[in-house]
């Protein structure tokens, strides 16, 4: 890799304080500057104290930059960065909402609290995430709750490693070995089957958007462990015939598992639990607002029915006989622990507080517009000249193409230079040249009409110019990447021109 | 108050747009037996009530005082810019950089963080981060199980308990054995390696403070042909040797120590660092360095051939999201402390446990592995940790993490020091285990000069 590596550029004096040549913090580094001081503790040396068979020979070459720098660097960073906050970022299957301010405010009450000190000591953020466990749970319609995986796959793992654990303990581990998704499933479901040790078959979808009813029935067998779906799927449709499925794979034994990814479109007005699901994960920073922070943290809590409640993750929160809220361990029949601690607690007392601030009436309008938009901008996007695929009345999110000719691609580069985001492209795997918008509830008409309009320009421009839209985008800080070479010849880390 | 623009107008003129009459008419593919399920919530808040609720529920927890928990985390000095930086709204509220033209702020401040990991761990190639240190290690068990083709991993007693566990929960359902080895077991002579073993997991400082011998470790797991993990925790490396330098093959951790906020366990954020051969099989996403049309340097996604939204079930992992904000806060923290500024931190904090733990022997407490330790170490004791710890808290005072007993200590707790730790904290915790009965005698605590 080090071979690669360009000369570094942008600290000559001719070029610093142009655009294009943005540098590394590294690049703004000078010896002997700092922007932080510690508290200084004078004392022995290291050497005496560990014995200098255990130090380090050489520094680690981290930047050294004058707190000035460094806020300069960092401000400008987030300047070359799309966010929500900047403008409407419709990505399909993502549920990209405004994530409210006052969130973060309540985050920082709980920050200081060390996961090991004595419960009786962290009754506060203990209650918050007990009411959560008993809020997610009621809105999901499942038993039990347990809030520790860290993100949307984590859920997963954990859930599909509970059915496991389900089928072992009646003795059907061994003659379970498939997990059944649909084709247009995210990524993640058939990559967390394999990781808990299952083959994975895929069932087509039908020509109406939902899953092949024929096709799934066929595919089930007493081998089967788990079908795992998302409804509203990945097309916005509902799943009409839900309750025949879930009855279908539960009278050949198999667990159903509900991702929660999609549920922003149902959100207070129908619950997996009443579906049939018997597991369900939910994205925290999908429906509940946590912020995504440009691809994480995440949370992914999980919900289950009475009988795989055993099976649940461990630490547990309990609820003590003197009314207060504790945390218990290991128990023999739990999957085990996922990962450290609790979960992601600054996320949880967000999710928390968007709850407490809607309530149920609100996490219903919340719902109802979601889809509201969702078909708001079907109509228009239709209207501009895309091909909305199984058109139909969708939920919170729809798949639209351009005409025959034209590549997805192109408009979205072409979308940037407009100062917005594209929708998710090329995904759901089914649909070619896919375009899968989610608005969200929180963009109002007028950005709708508006992202619509440049939609019809970008498609009328490519058209009229396929050369021109193959170009862009121009406005950007930087243009189209030679992502190939990127691959061919990673370059993963920064190393000065010296070493 | 639920965030939508939308007055009855907008309603009204939307339903007539899409062509359905009422807002009900837009949900009519619910099955009846789906409707308005019974969901219980209590009532809506708004923003003064909430924050009246969250000030009292936040008064029931104590952030305040002497503290000297530890145990996977510790509370240590994040500069004010820090958060600051971290938190502008363009990092928080942007989604994954799919489309690099307008993410270069996410992508670069990733390539950054991905550098600065390279150095503290001296190994090169680290990926954009992972959820914590627990599911980090047990994905680095899964990367060396399939790079070797081997089915055993062995493990230190020393790394963290929760992460044994997690190990165990991730290795069950591919049928890989995990096997424990004690601590006394692992210095003199260092355990012998099967060849039938896919990696040697190590962590150094260990759960209870102790510094391994990772380079004859590491030499014997060579020897077997297995890989060598070594799970760290990076302010460490400030003042340790780095897992480049005593050859180990993937360095894993939790990143907390190096700025994030304690927050009840997280969220921090888990890193993996892995020799150049393994770079392939490195699980979550990665950030490369290529160039524009124009021909200027700009960060991209790479290498996602490995990743589940491209190789689906025969990804390297299910790993999706990962703690890219949090990893951010730790990339300027770094930069904002530069070594220097590391350095002296985690100097402070090992000064600060030494100093405790000196004080703590004068006074008569039983201090395990006095002779080498980093910034935690055991105290043993002759009632149960967990009495104890509540026994201090009511005193004002946060310690002792209990000792598992399959460490075979009987009872004990770990306690740690930072550079935040003071005298008069130090003064506290023996004032008070002296009341307790822990400690006995009048003595007065050594201070370092």
């Amino acid at each position: 890799m080090s071979a690669a590596t360009p000369a570094p550029r942008g600290v000559d004096a001719a070029d610093s304080f142009r655009d294009d040549s943005f540098p590394l913090i590294f690049e703004r580094s000078s010896p002997g500057r700092r922007a932080a001081r510690p508290p200084l503790v004078p004392g022995a040396s290291m050497a005496a104290l560990l014995g200098d068979e255990h130090l380090r020979s050489e520094a680690p070459r981290l930047p050294e930059v004058a707190e000035l720098d460094l806020v300069r660097h960092y401000t400008t960073l987030a300047h070359r960065q799309f966010s929500i906050d900047g403008n409407v970022y419709p990505l399909g299957s993502c549920t990209m909402k405004y994530n409210p301010k006052l969130h973060e405010a309540v985050a920082g009450y709980f920050q200081d609290v060390h996961p090991y000190q004595d419960e009786a000591s962290a009754q506060g953020v203990l209650t918050v995430l007990a009411e959560l466990q008993q809020d997610l749970a009621t809105i999901t319609g499942m038993d039990a709750v347990s809030l520790q995986p860290a993100a949307g796959a984590h859920g997963e793992l954990a859930g599909i490693l509970m059915i496991r654990a389900y089928h072992e303990a009646r003795g059907e581990g061994e003659q379970r070995r498939v997990v059944i998704c649909p084709d247009g499933a995210h990524g993640t479901n058939p990559a967390t089957a394999s990781m808990a040790g299952y083959d994975v078959v895929e069932v087509p979808t039908g020509p109406d958007g939902e899953v092949d009813l024929a096709a799934f029935e066929e595919a089930l067998n007493p081998q089967v462990a788990a079908v795992m779906l998302t409804n509203p799927n990945t097309l916005g449709i509902f799943e009409t015939r839900i309750l025949a499925i879930s009855e279908a794979a539960h009278a050949v034994g198999a667990q159903l598992y509900y991702d929660g990814a999609n549920l922003n479109a149902i959100v207070g007005l129908a619950r997996p639990g009443d579906m049939g699901f018997d597991v369900v994960h939910l994205n925290l920073h999908k429906t509940f607002t946590t912020p995504h922070g440009g691809g994480g943290p995440g949370t992914g809590p999980v919900g289950v029915k009475a009988h795989l409640a055993p099976y649940l993750p461990t630490p547990l929160l309990v609820q003590r006989e003197d009314g207060s809220v504790g945390i218990e361990g290991p128990r023999p029949t739990a999957i085990g622990r996922l990962r450290s601690f609790y979960g992601n607690v600054g996320n949880l007392v967000r999710a928390w507080a968007y709850i407490r601030t809607l309530g149920l009436e609100g996490l219903r309008r919340v719902a109802m517009m979601a889809v509201l938009n969702a078909n708001y901008l079907r109509v228009r996007m239709r209207e501009a000249g895309y091909t909305i695929a199984f058109d139909r009345v969708n939920m919170h999110e729809f798949v639209a193409q351009p005409p025959e000719g034209i590549r997805t691609l192109d408009l979205a580069k072409m979308l940037l230079d407009y100062g917005v985001h594209p929708m998710t492209v090329y995904f759901p795997l089914v649909v070619r040249e896919a375009m899968m918008v989610e608005p969200t509830e929180t963009e109002s008409l007028e950005t709708l009409d508006a992202y619509a309009a440049v939609l019809g320009q970008v498609l009328r421009d490519a058209q009229a110019d396929p050369e021109a839209a193959r170009a862009a985008p121009h406005s950007t800080p930087v243009r189209r990447l030679d992502e190939t070479g990127a691959a061919r010849r990673p370059v993963l880390r920064y190393q000065p021109p010296s070493g | 108050m639920p965030y939508v623009p939308h007055s009855d107008d907008d309603v009204r003129r939307a339903l007539e747009a899409i062509g359905v009459d009422s807002l009900e008419a837009l949900f009519a593919d619910l099955p009846e037996a789906l409707r308005d399920p019974p969901i219980e919530l209590p009532e809506a808040l708004d923003e003064v009530a909430l924050l009246g609720r969250v000030r009292a529920l936040a008064a029931r927890d104590q952030t305040s005082g002497p503290d000297f928990l530890g145990g996977g985390m510790r509370r240590h000095f994040i500069p004010t810019v820090t958060p600051h930086l971290a938190f502008q709204s363009e990092f928080v509220t942007a989604y994954t950089p799919y489309q690099p033209e307008v993410s270069q702020g996410v992508l670069q401040a990733t390539f950054e963080y991905q550098s600065m990991m390279c150095e503290l761990t001296g190994l090169p190639a680290s990926n954009a981060s992972m959820y914590d240190g627990a599911s980090s290690v047990a994905e680095a068990a899964l990367l060396a199980v399939r790079q070797t083709r081997r089915e055993r991993v062995l493990v230190s007693r020393g790394v963290h308990p929760e992460t044994i566990e997690v190990l165990q929960t991730y290795l069950w359902p591919l049928g890989i054995e995990l096997e424990t080895i004690e601590l006394e077991r692992l210095t003199t002579p260092v355990p012998e390696v099967g060849g039938d073993v896919a990696c040697l997991i190590v962590q150094t400082p260990s759960f209870v403070g102790t510094l391994e011998p990772m380079a004859a470790l590491t030499e014997a797991a060579h020897a077997a042909g297995a890989l060598m993990v070594a799970t760290v925790d990076p302010l460490s490396l400030a003042v340790l040797a780095s897992p480049g330098e005593y050859g180990a093959d993937i360095a894993v951790g939790d990143g907390q120590t190096i700025g994030n906020p304690v927050a009840f366990g997280g969220p921090s954020f888990g890193f993996m660092v892995v020799s150049e051969p393994l770079l392939r099989q490195l699980p979550g996403r990665l950030v490369g360095q290529t160039t524009d049309v124009d021909g200027r340097r700009a960060f991209v996604l790479t290498l996602q051939a490995r990743e589940q939204h491209i190789r689906r079930s025969k990804a390297k992992s299910n790993i999706c999201s990962n703690h890219q904000l949090t990893a951010l806060m730790a990339t300027i923290n770094l930069a904002a402390l530069g070594p220097e500024g590391l350095r002296e931190m985690a100097e402070g904090s090992v000064r600060r446990a030494h100093q405790l733990a000196d004080a703590l022997r004068a006074a008569g407490g039983e201090v395990l592995h006095a002779e080498r330790f980093f910034n935690e170490f055991v105290l043993r004791l002759e009632r149960e940790p967990h009495t104890l710890r509540r026994q201090l808290s009511e005193r004002g005072v946060r310690a002792g993490v209990s000792v598992p007993d399959a460490f075979g200590l009987g009872h004990a707790v770990v306690l740690s020091a930072t550079e935040l730790t003071s005298d008069a904290d130090i003064e506290a915790l023996l004032v008070a285990l002296r009341e307790l009965g822990v400690l006995e005698g009048e003595s007065q605590p050594e201070v370092y000069s």
